[in-house]
Formats: C-alpha cells, sequence, structure tokens
C-alpha cells in the first residue's frame, strides 16, 4: 500500500506561504511528478511528505492513517536526495545496510537484501568501495539501492538526476521508470525538467508560485493545458503565444501555438514573418521567425528543411491546434 | 618577463617568510639554547649563541629539585580532561547550531564568542570565591572545569564551522532511514566531521597545556602544571635564567612535538570553512 492524501495542506516559512492550500490525491502505485519553476514550493512539499519539514497547517495521510506529525523514519516512505546524500565514510554494503541495521533487521536478512539490491542494480562488484570511489550513475544507484531495501510504501526522489550529465540522465530515467514497473509501489518525483516529467509519470502536478497549476496525465496537460502557465511549461521547445486583439472585448487574447502546429508556406498564411536563426538536429528543424508584429516563434520543420536564413514565410496554425488565452492567462478555448 | 617577475617575488616571499619565522622561533631557540649554558653565562653580558660550555647541569637541578613528572602529569590531566569534557559539550551544541538553526542562533555564537573578548582578570573574583566555597582550590577537577569553560566558545565555533561544510542531506538521509538524534551523531555526523574534532581536541590541548593566568591563581601544589612549574623558577630567591630556561624548555617540548606532528591537522582545521 502507499496511498498518500494531502488535505488543504500549508507550509509558511517566518511569514512567507510557500505552499498555499492544497489538496491532492496519489493513488497506490502510482508515478507522480511534481513539477515546476525554482522555488514554486515542490521540494517543500517532498519534504513536507517525508517528514523533513513541519506541516503549518493541513493534514498529510498515508495509507488513510494520519501522518501530519509522525517523524521522518516512521512514515514508511524512502527518500532519494539531489546530492545522492550517501554516508562518505560507508561502503556501498554499508550504506545500504543502515537503515536496515537502525530496524534491528538480522544479518543474515541484511546480506540477502542487499545482495539482491546490488543485483537489481547492477552494484555487485561496486559493494565494498566507498562513495567517493563510484561515478555520479553508481552513486545515485547506490541512494536508490539503500531506499529499495526498506521496501518502503512509497519513494520520494527529490531532483535525483540534476547532478548527472545529460546522456547518463536519459539511462537513469529510463531505470527509475523500469524499477517502478517492477516495484509496482508508489513514487512521487521532483524535477524542474519537463521532459523528466513527460517521459515518466503516470501524471504531473504543475506548480507554480505554492500552488498545483493542474494535475493530470502527460497528454492532458500537454493537449488541454488549463492556463497560459501550464500551456508553456509543458512541451519543449514551449508554446509559442502570439497577442491578438479581441475585436468584440477590446482586450488581447494570447494565442497558444505549438512549434509542431504551424504550416510553413511560403505563399500565404494567417501570419507573415521572417526566418531567423535555424537549428538542423537532422531528424527535424527548429525554425525562430519573427512575425511582422514583432513577436518570434519556434517553428518545427523537417530535418531537410529547405528554408534559409532571412527568407520571407507564412505561417498558419494546424486546424484545431489553437490554444486561447483570456488576459489572465486562463484557456477560453481549446479547438482540438 | 613575468617569468623574471614571479621568481623576485617568490623570493621575496620566501624571504620575508623565513624573517618572520625566524622572528616568531628565536625566544623559544634562545631558550632552549639558554637552558644548555651555566648561570653565569646565561647572564653574561656578551651573549653567545652557540660558543658556550655545552652542559645538562641545568636538567638535573631542575629534575631533582621540582617534581616535573606530577606537574607534567598535572598538565596531561587538565588539557585533555578539559578539551574531552568540553568536545562532550560542544558537540551537540554545534550540532543544534549548524542544523536546527533558530533565528537567536547567529547571536548565540556571537555572545559566546563575546565572552573570549573580556579580560580574565574580570571575573578572577567570583570565580576564586566559587572554587573557595566549593573546595575547587588546587584540584586538577576545578582546573579541567575553569579550562572546559574557557575554551568552549573556541570549540563550539570550530565544530559549528566544520558541521556547516556537511550536507544538510546526508543527515536528513539518516533520519529517514531511521536513525535517532544519537544514532545520527555517533554514526554519520562524527565520523564524518572526524578531521574537525581532531584538530579541534588538538587545539584546545595546546591552548590548555599553556593556560598560566588561571592555573598560577588557583592552584598550589597538588594540582599545578607545567606553566605553574616554570613560574616557581623566577621566585623570590632570584631569577635563575639557565634553570628557567630548562624549566620552560621541559614544559614546551612535549606541546612542541605535539604541534609539530599535527601541524598539517591543525592548519587545515584553523582554516576550514574559511575558503568553499
Amino acid at each position: 500500500m502507499g496511498s498518500i492524501t494531502l488535505k488543504q495542506v500549508t507550509k509558511n516559512f517566518d511569514d512567507v506561504n510557500v505552499i498555499k492550500p492544497l489538496d491532492l490525491e496519489i493513488k497506490d502505485g502510482e508515478f507522480i511528478v511534481f513539477v515546476g519553476p525554482s522555488g514554486c514550493g515542490k521540494s517543500t512539499l517532498l519534504r513536507m511528505i517525508a517528514g523533513l519539514e513541519d506541516t503549518t497547517s493541513g493534514n498529510i495521510e498515508i495509507d488513510g492513517q494520519d501522518a501530519t506529525h509522525t517523524p521522518p523514519a516512521k512514515r514508511g516512505l524512502a527518500m532519494v536526495f539531489q546530492s545522492y546524500a550517501l554516508y562518505p565514510h560507508m561502503s556501498v554494503r554499508n550504506n545500504i545496510a543502515f537503515p536496515l541495521k537502525r530496524a534491528k533487521v538480522s544479518p543474515a536478512e541484511i546480506e540477502s537484501k542487499i545482495a539482491n539490491a546490488a543485483k537489481i542494480l547492477n552494484l555487485t562488484d561496486y559493494l565494498d568501495r566507498k562513495p567517493g570511489q563510484l561515478s555520479g550513475g553508481q552513486r545515485q544507484r547506490v541512494a536508490i539501492g539503500r531506499a529499495i531495501v526498506r521496501q518502503p510504501s512509497a519513494f520520494l526522489f527529490d531532483e535525483p538526476l540534476s547532478n548527472l550529465d545529460a546522456s547518463l540522465r536519459v539511462n537513469m530515467r529510463l531505470e527509475i521508470s523500469e524499477l517502478h514497473k517492477s516495484l509496482a509501489t508508489t513514487m512521487i518525483y521532483v524535477t524542474h525538467d519537463q521532459v523528466e516529467a513527460m517521459t515518466m509519470a503516470d501524471r504531473i502536478a504543475v506548480f507554480n508560485g505554492g500552488i498545483i497549476e493542474q494535475v493530470g496525465t502527460p497528454l492532458e496537460l500537454y493537449q488541454h493545458p488549463v492556463n497560459k502557465f501550464v500551456a508553456g511549461f509543458i512541451g519543449s521547445p514551449k508554446m509559442n503565444f502570439i497577442e491578438v486583439p479581441n475585436t468584440e472585448t477590446n482586450e488581447t487574447t494570447s494565442l497558444g501555438v505549438r512549434p509542431e502546429h504551424f504550416i510553413i508556406s511560403q505563399d500565404a498564411g494567417t501570419w507573415a514573418g521572417k526566418v531567423g536563426v535555424i537549428e538542423h538536429l537532422g531528424s527535424e528543424s527548429f525554425l525562430h521567425v519573427t512575425l511582422t508584429n514583432g513577436t518570434t516563434v519556434t517553428v518545427k520543420a523537417d530535418g531537410d528543411c529547405p528554408l534559409e536564413y532571412g527568407d520571407s514565410v507564412f505561417l498558419t496554425a494546424q486546424k484545431n491546434k489553437v490554444h486561447t488565452f483570456d488576459t489572465n492567462g486562463n484557456t477560453i478555448k481549446v479547438n482540438n | 618577463m613575468s617569468i623574471k617577475n614571479n621568481t623576485r617575488s617568490t623570493l621575496i616571499y620566501t624571504i620575508a617568510a623565513w624573517t618572520v619565522s625566524s622572528m616568531i622561533f628565536f625566544p623559544i631557540l634562545w631558550t632552549l639554547i639558554t637552558s644548555f649554558k651555566t648561570e653565569s653565562e646565561a647572564i653574561s653580558a656578551t651573549p653567545t649563541l652557540f660558543a658556550f660550555e655545552w652542559t645538562l647541569v641545568n636538567y638535573l637541578d631542575v629534575l631533582s629539585r621540582s617534581p616535573y613528572f606530577t606537574h607534567f602529569w598535572n598538565s596531561v590531566v587538565i588539557s585533555l580532561g578539559s578539551s574531552l569534557v568540553g568536545l562532550l559539550i560542544a558537540v551537540p551544541a554545534a550540532w543544534s547550531m549548524a542544523f536546527v538553526q533558530s533565528k537567536k542562533t547567529k547571536n548565540l555564537l556571537m555572545w559566546m564568542l563575546s565572552t573570549k573578548m573580556l579580560p580574565p582578570v574580570g571575573v578572577l573574583i567570583p570565580i576564586y570565591l566559587l572554587f573557595r566555597d566549593f573546595g575547587l582550590l588546587d584540584t586538577k577537577l576545578g582546573l579541567v572545569i575553569v579550562m572546559t569553560l574557557i575554551n568552549l566558545p573556541i570549540m563550539v565555533w570550530m565544530l559549528y564551522t566544520y558541521f556547516r561544510e556537511i550536507p544538510g542531506e546526508i543527515l536528513e538521509a539518516s533520519r529517514m532511514d531511521g536513525a535517532t538524534i544519537g544514532e545520527e551523531i555517533f554514526h554519520v555526523l562524527l565520523p564524518i566531521a572526524l578531521p574537525g574534532i581532531a584538530s579541534t581536541l588538538l587545539l584546545n590541548v595546546i591552548l590548555s597545556w599553556n593556560e598560566a593566568f588561571w592555573t598560577l591563581i588557583l592552584t598550589a601544589a597538588n594540582a599545578s602544571p607545567l606553566t605553574a612549574f616554570i613560574a616557581s623558577y623566577s621566585s623570590p630567591e632570584g631569577l635563575f635564567y639557565a634553570k628557567l630556561s630548562a624549566a620552560s624548555a621541559m614544559a614546551i617540548v612535549p606541546i612542541l612535538i605535539l604541534g609539530w606532528f599535527s601541524q598539517k591537522q591543525l592548519v587545515r582545521g584553523l582554516s576550514f570553512g574559511a575558503v568553499k
């Protein structure tokens, strides 16, 4: 079991309210990702769930039991930190054994659990090494191993891949996803990287300024963002926003079009513009087009796109792929 | 051109470093040399550096006249005892200041440090009276207490600086892993901070060993350490420079040797946290 329920949870640091009253239901076995810009409160909320930060008001329930004031070790959760937080003076074996020793598990059982975790995480050859003798990826595996052996009801990951280089990050991303499939344990994963969120999550919670803007599956968020913030945050390259005057209300409306939803023509279209820098990625190209109203938009084109810097083009949004936002940034119409 | 400049500046710095070091070391060297002279040579109007008749008579005199090893043992007990008791108090204090900070932590640290700015003579009377009333005068226990209190601010500050360098996430991880506060300190914090704790201990042993103000005032015969032993050679009978030097040499050599072998640790300890 590993269901977690947050009821009207808030957090204040002195007079600063970093988490505004917030409700969230995390289902057993779910992989939920908290995503948002720096300082949005996602890590604070994770630490509150872990018990490392006090909850100012509201309730945190784990498996139906109120755990708001339960000490971290008694919550049955395991946490993997951004900095790995391994014990540098202990070998890999002792790092993994540490939580088991605290739980007074028998030496024989400790050994078998270590062997099992090391096998899952390819750490068998490194058990007698100290963390300082391991690479970043191996250290993160040890941190995960230390979490696995406790057989927690949920895993909490606080930006665990931030310190790894790009290629290793992709590998570890896959490994964590596979681990989730094999363990089928609840995982809460905090990241500011929306690619990680999109690729790993069953559901994503998008945070902004201490509130959750939207919770949903990656595709729900991508296709039906509730506001301009979510629309701009989810998707890479990000959604383009073009301001257009609304003749009915005399206000400005924002149209959101994703880079892959533009039709490029050299003859006619809704918006005229000039091609700026072109980023060729092989399989696709990204054109940075400056429209006549001064807005620069990113347009996804084929890898062998023949256009060049300075060419005049016309852009038209694909039918039913335009998102419309009111002056407050809320979605007023999604045509798809 | 720049290589030439570099060589010149290296030369200047080297000369400056040797000059300053020699100036600092000269009194110790002079004491050591004087300890091997006769009393008449020690007060000679034309002092000699090496060209004199070397003798061990001062050391033999000092050893036969005073119980050197009793004073030495007192010094060991007082300096080690106060440093160990100090650590027992300073480790939890520094842990809470480094990892469970409140708004007042910085003020508390500054207040602790400010007590070091107080001239010791300012609290001489109350401490003396307290010692008299509690029967602590001329006892090793009394000196251990005083030395612990005197050096506690430095110990807390040094350990605090060390602990601040340890990522808080490691301790949080241990909390998540089920460690109690005691287990967190003993199994995680102390082993990681061992170099810092060692240098704190070392520095406090040296400071306590060299402390003269309180040891001279609060001891008479039973608990007097080596500092009191040195002072006993500037007596109403007159100043015996050669014997005084021999006594000084015997008092400082143990701590000099300890300092020499642990200088790397000490320098690291004192400069820790200065550069990130």
